[in-house]
């Protein structure tokens, strides 16, 4: 069975529809891109798979665990699956450190000293462990998104959810946080992420998918959707990209 | 044994009810006009005035905000005679509702005249008005504006603490409830009713006081 | 006219004031605490919880304390029972602090952005434990300089006990007044002794204000 398998998803907001029937599988080690125009439900699917945005209909399994209204569930569901956010939601009155180890303690009831051993591990892994005393607001916005990332590590999810991830960020501190997901899908990890940065989700995404108007319009291998892309709404919107990028 | 609710006994007062009602309404509609303009001269005044009169108005704020109403209505009714100067049960009540919510509205226009953008100064200054000038007819409608929900509040809580008044006998709805209390003895109708009333009153004020906010403030063209 | 030195009128003040402070005081604590449960109930997700906690908090601060106060006073009466004033003046303060701490904690606890919320579920935290690890301790530091405001409009409501009867501060002002003949004196020194209750937390909680703006 895939890793993470989505049937039949469907979700709305009072009367608008946002996702519409969207089926999706994702194997171990895949690494899936998001794209597509704001509005077109990227963040809302994303949010679903982790029980942020309840669905309205469909089933999602995540490593054959069920997302469900039940908050017990959902826990053994959220264990599963990191998620990174776009204003990174650092808890600002505990440091570094404090905001990876926070979970291991409350969450899998590990000694303090044991957290703390995690907590330093992962954020050595991103590069931060000589920050690890160190408050949110005292870090730069790169840093502060790994620190993010190595609060998601801790707790050995088996997949990532990364939703627009560098959004935040200024231009020059895009790169450093590219980076530590780079490693990541290096190393195996499972990563669906929501991105605008398309030359890094063609040179790291196994796949890319497109979304419009909350469906799953085109999707396929990197050099397939961005070489050659089959309905004219991708090639429009990567048209508007590439001007976009060109004018930057 | 429980007695049985009676509010029977509550229409045959019905106009002492009346009569309270509008002792309170006018209470808080002329304190309320009092206040506001006590606040903005206040405010004015740490703008524009010396040094003691700034701190003499500082003092008042402090002193208002820090010590209850009803000790405010008790100095002003019984101890001020003492002075020469003697009020009415009614006047004393206004007045005191009036320095009350100065004390409040000053800090509340303040902090609207302090968030005005120090273009505005600039702007009106260099049209060639005085800071005075500026400060009545550039800065100090649209501090208004901005602060209104906050004073409506304020003048709402005020109106809630004038229940008080009653006990220098100013013929007030809590009056009326405590009158009617005295001669039926049915006291859990009586305040239930009359605080039922209370509630629709605070209501009606905040309206009016929002329609004031869009017709006069909103509207308000400078003069 | 019975001689009374300025001493003696300051001393029984004073003793009235003990009063004053121990209502104060009371009604701060049991008002924090059903304050508490409040709040709670109102960011609950149940809407029989959260919709009376509502309407109870709406109630109290849409009314006159006074009003209430007279209710616990003398509306017991009707059942054959009498509430004592100190008790009366106890229930009513409590019940009045619960609704206005609610509100003021509400606030905070809204306050704090809703990511953070979702980060603490992200990482597998339950509700409860993203309450308690999370939200409550960010919305606590926002919490206190409204908080030490709001006990300066406490310690100023406990004047209204002394209208049912029970001697604090301001019913030992109006006997003294009555004996003396001399309220501009007694009442001038009632409100300085409150005042002098009052500022210093009014400036504690200005001085937090700033306190805890710099170190976010």
């Amino acid at each position: 069975m895939s890793l993470v398998k989505i049937e039949g998803l469907c979700k709305s907001f009072g009367g608008l529809e946002v996702l519409r029937d969207i089926s999706l599988d994702v194997e171990r080690g895949e690494v899936i891109a998001l794209i597509g125009k704001s509005g077109s439900g990227k963040s809302t699917f994303l949010r679903c798979i982790n029980g942020l945005e309840q669905m309205n209909s469909g089933t999602i399994h995540v490593d054959a665990e069920p997302v469900e209204a039940d908050e017990r569930k959902l826990q053994k569901l959220r264990l599963k699956v990191g998620m990174i956010f776009q204003q990174f939601n650092l808890f600002p009155h505990l440091t570094a450190l404090d905001n990876t180890a926070l979970a291991l303690r409350v969450v899998k009831n590990m000694s303090a000293a044991e957290a703390r051993a995690v907590g330093l591990a992962r954020l050595e892994k991103v590069g931060l462990g000589h920050r690890a005393d160190s408050r949110p607001h005292q870090l730069s916005g790169g840093q502060q998104q790994r620190v993010a990332i190595a609060r998601a590590l801790a707790m050995d999810p088996v997949v990532l959810l990364c939703d627009e991830v560098t959004s935040a960020l200024d231009p020059e501190l895009v790169e450093e946080v590219l980076q530590v997901i780079r490693r990541l899908a290096e190393e195996g990890m499972t990563v669906i992420m929501v991105t605008h940065e398309m030359s890094f989700a063609r040179s790291v995404c196994s796949r890319v998918v497109f979304m419009h108007e909350g469906r799953l319009h085109e999707m396929g291998h990197p050099e397939e959707v961005f070489g050659n892309p089959k309905t004219p709404e991708l090639r429009q919107f990567l048209g508007q990209t590439a001007s976009a990028a060109t004018a930057e | 044994m429980i007695q049985s609710f009676d509010f029977s006994a509550l229409s045959d007062y019905s106009d002492v009810v009346r009569h309270g009602v509008y002792i309170t309404l006018l209470l808080i509609t002329v304190g309320a006009a009092l206040g506001l303009a006590v606040s903005i001269l206040c405010v004015w005044a740490r703008l524009f005035c010396p040094a003691w009169v700034r701190i003499a108005v500082t003092s008042y704020v402090e002193f208002v905000r820090n010590t209850p109403f009803l000790i405010q209505l008790f100095f002003i009714f019984f101890g001020l005679p003492q002075l020469g100067v003697s009020m009415s049960e009614m006047t004393a009540a206004i007045v005191a509702m009036a320095i009350n919510l100065g004390a409040y509205g000053t800090e509340i226009v303040r902090a609207g005249v302090q968030a005005t953008a120090k273009g505005q100064w600039e702007a009106a200054t260099s049209l060639g008005m005085t800071r005075n000038q500026a400060f009545w007819r550039v800065v100090l409608m649209p501090a208004l504006q901005k602060m209104w929900p906050t004073l409506s509040s304020q003048i709402v809580i005020v109106m809630m603490g004038s229940a008080v008044v009653s006990q220098i006998a100013v013929q007030d709805l809590t009056f009326a409830a405590n009158f009617i209390q005295s001669r039926t003895f049915r006291a859990f109708e009586i305040y239930f009713v009359v605080t039922a009333i209370y509630i629709v009153l605070a209501a009606l004020v905040r309206l009016a006081l929002r329609l004031i906010g869009r017709w006069v403030l909103a509207t308000g063209e400078v003069p | 006219m019975t001689d009374f030195t300025l001493q003696q009128i300051i001393y029984a003040l004073v003793l009235g004031a003990r009063w004053t402070v121990l209502l104060s005081l009371s009604a701060f604590i049991l008002g924090g605490i059903l304050g508490l449960v409040l709040m709670l109930g109102t960011i609950s997700q149940r809407k029989w919880v959260k919709l009376p906690a509502l309407g109870f908090i709406w109630l109290v601060q849409a009314t006159p304390l006074l009003m209430q106060l007279f209710l616990i006073f003398f509306g017991p009466a009707l059942f054959g029972k009498d509430v004592p004033a100190w008790m009366a003046a106890c229930i009513a303060l409590t019940l009045w602090s619960s609704a206005y701490l609610a509100e003021i904690w509400r606030g905070s606890v809204l306050a704090v952005q809703k990511g953070q919320t979702e980060a603490a579920l992200s990482l597998a935290m339950l509700r409860g434990q993203a309450l308690r690890y999370v939200v409550l301790p960010q919305a606590v530091r926002m919490a206190l300089p409204p908080t030490a405001g709001f006990m300066v409009q406490i310690v100023k409501s406990t004047a209204l006990a002394s209208i049912v009867g029970f001697t604090e501060l301001m019913k030992t002002g109006n006997i003294l007044s009555n004996v003396t003949l001399d309220p501009f004196v007694v009442y001038g020194l009632v409100a300085i002794v409150y005042f002098c209750l009052c500022y210093p937390l009014s400036l504690v909680s200005r001085k937090m204000e700033t306190v805890f703006d710099v170190t976010r």
